[in-house]
């Protein structure tokens, strides 16, 4: 059972704005969807043991970087190659 | 001097050494380039890009767990660390969690109190390092972030030891010989700015333990420590209770700050990184062959070379530092060993410290034929340091650099060579204007003596032997009787 | 020389396409010349690519995924990127940030989703042939809906270097067409392993279907065909089944118990790795300009809020729970052990069959505007979601129509068993044609 308070700091916790109209909403599916997801509860057994795809690696060779505007080119915002972000405050 | 009250614990994160980054082809040779010039989909956080693990870089932190006696365990994964920050582009760390390549070992220490002390290791992780972030702008402005992704999936290994040392100073020697080990190891070049990167846990018994973050110098680690020691006996002393929370240190003023305002509690929801697949490296083990390791490299300084403890240490402590000894001595290693020692230990890392220079910029040979000439007696000492000032300086200009023999010959350097008439006149003159330490000398102050030689010394502008004028100055004071 | 292209002007009534190449060039190969269209979570340098997003308007990639390499190579001509539900979230294209897609069978129905945009462009003609992606039944959905072929191969079959990722560890990039033999053709244009993607397996396929399935032991599983799936579809299922006995096959009875918890462990799985791979859309490297005067928390959430769809931010606060500290045991960890149970259930099964059979959908399309509550949204997937917890193939191919509205006939197989279902594909396509 979680309570709006509860959706309101899982929205905390992923950065995901919602507005004061949804909270209720979304505390409604959230509910239904969780007990639905108690049926989990029950699962008894031993996971996985990882059998195959061991050890995939590559050797330690360098190869071409993307040409600096490429790595730009998408951004919103640069400043002399650099990608311009807000800052942490 | 060990107080048994602080207790610390380091986490140490390196860079490894490697050619590509730990999850793409781009190279790690970025710092001279311009920003997001090493970068590619993969390391940008491009959508749709995948991680492809190097083998190097796990290889090296085998060789590192195996130096330090680490067990690698049977099955590690990775993990992903998420949380949201400009340099982390694509908001999770792609770290190593509950599964970490290695875990147990110790690494040892001299201790505080002397003797061997052996500091324990919880584990041994790798993971990827974040971009660079540049703060710009001012209140009035407006603040706002530059970020460079050059650094962004360099290949980290992380380091975490047992709150086992009980002083700044054995964290600092902890951290010089995790170091050294590293270089050694031949995974790690510590001169590489921002390559090492330390976090420590302090407390003092029976309080709250203090997370310092981000501490990235040697010096600054036990500069933070000291300063939190201090900071946290103080509250103590005063009735108080020191808080646990997560402090910044501020190199620049030497002091650490609360970050509590600044960071949220983290929930880093942990979960295996899906794109990445098991790693089995355990039998990998057997197979490394280690090289020299700086305790063992010291014992055969002290057998093969004949180096004091103090001097086999000092040499020892750094790859570039013990290289550097051997090369100068190989020509002649009975002639060259003790005096090499003395000169490279006792001055050659001073002068170096003071001019923030490199010993790579220093070549052997050059070296090698000062020490000869000190030894051979053509000049002094204390020319010798002159010599070796000059030597510095010209490289450390870039430009053109002579030879000892030719700074020598350009400055008239060469020690006068036993003309006792000279000598003998300078001693009368130096004797002469000082009669109240020759007069002290009779009375038995033998300091008076050596204020003398050093008179002695100013007139001939170094370049006279103090041995050669001490008993020339003790003949000559017998001589005259008062 | 100039590469040769082909013009490529459809009548786009469906809302199929988010870009159009009206120019489309070609090198030569085995597909040389043929239209295909690309799902718009595939990267493709050049082109825009958006997973139906507002959060990716404008956001041009500068590399090719590794399946639009192997096209080109192929000689096929990229004539668009089509419509799917935001991310891959969602049943029914309904989730677009662009407008739903309309099934060509009936406009007022929904094509089916993630992939309704690559089903419907096919359904209609407009391309021969269309990739689209299948994390829980997101291309077979469609294809069951509106009456084509649709192929999730076996997971790490297919690379997924370049594939804009919602779930890494369920989902695979599959082949769409209007018959099993275009299906298979292009299958082999993009099967085989890709050294950036750690996931894939060194399995190329190369194989013409066959219609000989004398011997063919098929499993029915009593879960399939129970108490949720529409009474008609599994009728005309059944129908089906029946045609491949008259081939020469056999029908076995059986039983998957771990369906009871499946689509919860779907779910689980599913938003879980989502809230971790969507939260690197920020504003700051593509996408939606981050407004760098405000604080860098509340610039990332105003961007986040603004050009997320609702069902996104919906599953992306879903996954995060899971996921939480507290929380991690009771859904996350659980997910896993039941997906191993599915995966075991498989295993078992299809070590006395062949394949496994019954409908791909439980229901024909519906109408558009018909499933407003996530919920029974998310039921609706529960025949398709156990085959990518298990990562074995499986394939949907038209069997016939209730009330006018296709049906889709699913086939699994064992891992790396594409090839024989293929073949029971084509089997029946063959009888019935």
């Amino acid at each position: 059972m979680v309570t709006e308070k509860d959706v309101h700091h899982i929205a905390g916790l992923a950065d995901i704005g919602i507005s004061a109209g949804e909270l209720d909403t979304f505390t409604a599916q959230f509910n239904a969807i969780l007990d639905y997801f108690d049926v989990l509860d029950r699962v008894q057994g031993d996971g996985a043991e990882a059998r195959d795809l061991i050890n995939v690696m590559r050797e330690d060779v360098v190869e071409p970087s993307l040409p600096q505007e490429e790595v730009l080119r998408n951004a919103a915002a640069q400043e002399d190659g650099f990608i311009k972000a807000p800052r942490v405050m | 001097m060990t107080d048994p009250q602080v207790i610390v614990g380091l986490e140490v994160h390196c860079q490894l050494n490697t050619e590509s980054k730990l999850f793409c082809g781009c190279s790690t040779d970025y710092r001279n380039d311009g920003p997001n010039t090493h970068v590619c989909p993969v390391c940008l956080g491009l959508p749709g890009s995948m991680p492809v693990l190097n083998k190097k870089a796990i290889g090296y932190a085998m060789r590192v767990a195996k130096a330090i006696s680490c067990e690698v365990l049977p099955e590690s994964e990775f993990s992903r660390k998420n949380y949201f920050y400009p340099d982390l582009d694509k908001a999770y760390q792609i770290t190593q969690y509950d599964k970490p390549l290695a875990q147990g070992g110790y690494l040892e220490i001299e201790g505080d109190e002397g003797g061997g002390k052996r500091v324990r290791i919880t584990r041994i992780h790798v993971e990827e390092d974040p971009g660079r972030l540049v703060h710009m702008g001012n209140a009035e402005r407006g603040k706002y972030s530059l970020v460079d992704y050059n650094r962004a999936g360099i290949p980290l290994i992380e380091i975490v030891s047992e709150p086992d040392m009980r002083s700044p100073k054995e964290a600092r020697k902890f951290l010089n010989k995790l170091r050294a080990t590293l270089e050694y190891l031949g995974v790690f070049d510590s001169e590489k700015e921002g390559s090492l990167r330390v976090d420590a846990n302090i407390s003092i018994v029976g309080s709250e333990r203090v997370e310092v973050k981000n501490i990235t110098s040697y010096k600054g680690v036990e500069k933070a420590l000291t300063f939190e020691v201090t900071r946290q006996k103080n509250i103590l002393r005063r009735g108080l209770a020191v808080d646990r929370e997560t402090r910044h240190f501020l190199e620049a003023r030497g002091i650490t700050q609360s970050a509590r305002s600044k960071e949220q509690e983290h929930d880093y929801r942990y979960f295996p990184e899906p794109d990445l697949r098991p790693l089995h490296v355990q039998s990998w083990v057997a197979g490394i062959t280690l090289p020299e390791l700086p305790d063992a490299r010291r014992e055969r300084f002290i057998a093969q070379y004949g180096c004091s403890l103090n001097h086999a240490r000092t040499l020892t402590g750094e790859l570039r530092l013990a290289n550097f000894y051997e090369n100068v001595v190989s020509p002649d290693p009975g002639g060259l060993a003790n005096s090499a020692a003395t000169w490279i230990a006792d001055t050659l890392i001073g002068e170096l410290n003071y001019r923030g220079m490199s010993l790579d910029t220093v070549h052997a040979k050059d070296f090698t034929a000062l020490v000869r000439l000190i030894t051979k007696g053509t000049i002094t000492d204390k020319s010798g340091v002159e010599v070796l000032r000059v030597m510095l300086d010209q490289r450390m200009g870039g430009g053109a650099h002579e030879t000892p023999a030719a700074i020598i010959s350009r400055l008239n350097l060469a020690k006068t060579a036993g003309d006792d008439g000279a000598l003998a006149a300078v001693i009368s003159e130096v004797i002469k204007e000082n009669s109240k330490a020759v007069e002290d000398y009779r009375n038995g102050k033998n300091g008076a003596l050596n204020f003398l030689v050093g008179q002695a010394m100013k007139k001939t502008r170094g370049r006279s032997d103090p041995g050669e004028l001490n008993r020339m100055i003790i003949r000559m004071l017998g001589d005259r009787e008062a | 020389m100039a590469q040769p292209e082909i013009s490529f002007e459809p009548d786009d009534r469906y809302n199929a396409f988010l870009t159009v190449c009206n120019r489309a060039p070609h090198r030569t190969g085995s597909l040389a010349g043929t239209a295909v269209a690309v799902k718009d979570n595939i990267s493709t340098k050049g082109i825009e690519t958006t997973c139906a997003s507002r959060i990716l308007k404008g956001y041009v990639p500068p590399y090719d995924a590794h399946v639009v390499d192997l096209l080109k190579q192929s000689g096929a001509a990229i004539v668009g990127k089509t419509n799917m539900d935001e991310f891959g979230m969602g049943t029914t294209t309904e989730n677009s940030a662009f407008g739903p897609t309309l099934n060509p069978a009936d406009t007022g129905r929904v094509p089916g989703g993630s992939s309704g945009g690559s089903a419907a462009a096919v359904a209609a003609g407009m391309v021969r042939m269309a990739l689209g992606t299948d994390t829980g039944g997101s291309i077979r959905c469609p294809a069951a809906f509106c009456g084509i072929v649709g192929l999730k191969p076996t997971y790490g079959r297919v690379s997924r270097f370049g594939l804009i990722a919602y779930a890494n560890s369920l989902e695979q990039i599959g082949p769409m067409a209007n018959n099993v033999s275009d299906v298979s053709l292009l299958m082999q244009v993009i099967a085989g392993h890709d050294r950036r993607d750690t996931t894939s397996y060194d399995r190329p396929y190369r194989h013409t279907p066959s219609a000989d399935i004398r011997g063919l032991k098929i499993g029915i599983p009593q879960e399939y065909f129970g108490a949720g799936v529409d009474k008609k579809v599994a009728e005309t299922v059944k129908r089906a089944i029946f045609r491949l006995e008259e081939l020469g096959a056999t029908s076995v009875p059986c039983s998957i118990p771990s369906m009871e918890y499946a689509l919860a462990a779907y779910y689980v799985t599913c938003t879980s790795e989502a809230s971790s791979n969507l939260a690197r859309f920020d504003g700051v490297r593509y996408g939606p300009a981050a407004d760098t005067k405000k604080s860098w928390h509340d610039a990332y959430r105003e961007v986040r809020k603004t050009n997320f769809g609702t069902e996104v931010r919906r599953r992306i606060m879903l996954g995060t729970f899971a996921l939480s500290s507290g929380y991690y045991g009771k859904y996350y960890a659980k997910a896993q052990v039941a997906r191993e149970n599915v995966k075991k259930d498989f295993a078992r099964i299809l070590a006395d069959v062949d394949v496994i059979a019954g409908p791909t959908m439980p229901t024909t399309a519906f109408r558009l505007g018909e499933k407003s509550d996530p919920l029974s949204m998310y039921l609706a997937d529960i025949l398709t979601v156990p085959v990518n917890l298990a990562g074995i193939p499986a394939i949907s191919v038209p069997c016939g129509r209730v009330e006018g509205m296709p049906v889709g006939l699913q086939i699994m197989g064992k891992h790396f068993g594409d090839e024989r279902i293929i073949d029971v594909a084509y089997a029946y396509e063959q009888a019935v044609a």
